[in-house]
């Protein structure tokens, strides 16, 4: 067992939330099409109520720190939030689109010790880069960032969402990443808005687009321990929870509210009027969510798949059963196997 | 014995964890787990006080072991730490890095 899973599972026996993501703004300066944010949102937090959030994030021992949004740049106050997390000793991980990063920004991060920066790109080319994000010439200004980010030896990963729009580019993407020196991961589920709204999951990729990207060696590595025989179901993996979602990992929005992830907006309390402990310790959605074994989800304990699905129970939530499926998990699993669907 | 001081990199991300400290380096993302007495050691790394007397304050006084083998523990530790820009080491007091 490698070192970081022990301190999963040791964090996991103590109940100490090890990863959060916090938002810091839902403001952005670009406006892609398949965006699960509301960007008019009001009443983010102020720099010294984040402060406060974040030192109550390290008295309660998180560790990993990922500041997002929106577009964290877009605040003015953003270096003094990296550099009081950084102060206070996390692994911080910044999600940008880097528009806002120049050679000085760059040595900013650097000098703060930022652990990596990770950067959305969905084409090399900038006819479809642009079209996805609605800015013109983004493409360029967010590969300028990161050739600047990796004069600084700062690590960045580029995440190529993939849809219909920009699958047939992404090996391209992968050969940019390469040549950049940079990390390189294919995000294959586009995910409803956290307003509810649907609408934007049709812009994904299809079911057989997604089998052929299962069985792809420059995006899933090896297709054959990717795509390995279904492991059998046992006690063990019954008794399981289903993820780390609510467990050992948190989202924190703009406005204070805390969520088991950014993808389950399952409100479980506001940072302006409970502390975090408090929310950590005593939210009922939270206590619900960790009470969630394997065996108790109807459809899912059933199938054949269980044991190495990747079932997402915030995308459960929001089809409306946190003990029902995911259709987008559902989708990935049977396009993981060479031959079947789930049971 | 010639005197040996440490001081904890600002380069670095460190959180208890159940007992244990948990710390990675910026520089190579390696992940380290310190039990009680690495804690101790590398807590009181502040650049000013030599690591003998560390040794002898924080160790010898706390845990059950010889002045002789801490130090040799002492030394091995710092010197895998160091190799990964976890700890600072010089044979001259090294002023605080972690201010950001």
């Amino acid at each position: 067992m490698s070192l970081m899973h022990e301190f999963e599972k040791r964090a996991r026996q103590l109940g100490i939330p090890l990863s959060v993501q916090l938002d810091i703004t839902w403001h952005c300066n670009e406006r892609c099409v398949h965006c699960y944010l509301d960007h008019d949102g009001v009443g983010e937090m102020s720099t010294a109520k984040i402060k406060d959030v974040i030192r109550q994030l390290a008295e309660s021992g998180t560790f990993f720190l990922t500041v997002s949004g929106g577009e964290p740049l877009v605040r003015r106050d953003c270096f003094e939030i990296l550099g009081y997390a950084r102060s206070l000793k996390f692994n911080v991980k910044l999600k940008t689109n880097a528009l806002k990063i120049g050679p000085t920004e760059a040595q900013r991060l650097r000098a703060l010790g930022i652990e990596q920066v990770q950067i959305s790109i969905y084409s090399h080319r900038a006819e479809v880069h642009d079209a996805i994000t609605k800015v013109p010439g983004s493409l360029n200004r967010s590969l300028e960032a990161i050739r600047f980010l990796r004069a600084q030896e700062i690590k960045v990963s580029i995440t190529d969402v993939l849809m219909s729009q920009n699958l047939s580019d992404a090996k391209a993407v992968r050969q940019l990443a390469q040549d950049l020196g940079v990390l390189f991961e294919v995000d294959p589920t586009v995910t409803p808005k956290l307003n509810g709204d649907h609408s934007i999951v049709k812009l994904g990729i299809t079911g057989d687009q997604l089998q052929k990207v299962f069985h792809t060696e420059e995006f899933v590595g090896n297709v054959k321990e990717f795509c390995a025989p279904v492991p059998t179901v046992d006690a063990g993996v019954l008794d399981d929870s289903t993820c780390s979602a609510g467990i050992t990992s948190c989202y924190i929005s703009p406005t204070g509210d805390v969520y088991p992830c950014v993808q389950f907006p399952l409100p479980c309390g506001n940072l302006r009027t409970q502390s975090f402990s408090e929310i950590w310790r005593d939210s009922r959605p939270l206590r619900e969510v960790r009470s969630i074994r394997v065996r108790d989800l109807h459809t899912c304990s059933k199938c054949a798949h269980i044991a190495y699905c990747t079932r997402c129970p915030g995308l459960a939530h929001m089809e409306g059963d946190l003990l029902g499926i995911s259709t987008a998990d559902c989708a990935k699993s049977a396009a993981r196997v060479m031959d079947g669907e789930p049971s | 014995m010639n005197s040996k001081y440490i001081a904890r990199s600002s380069a670095i991300a460190a959180r208890p964890l159940g007992g244990e400290m948990m710390i990675m380096s910026a520089r190579d993302s390696t992940l380290f787990s310190l039990n009680e007495v690495a804690t101790a050691i590398w807590e009181a790394a502040d650049g000013t006080t030599p690591l003998a007397d560390i040794v002898v304050l924080r160790v010898c006084a706390k845990f059950e072991i010889d002045p002789e083998t801490a130090y040799a523990d002492a030394e091995e530790f710092v010197s895998n730490l160091a190799q990964h820009g976890i700890l600072l080491v010089s044979d001259q007091p090294i002023e605080s890095q972690e201010e950001l």
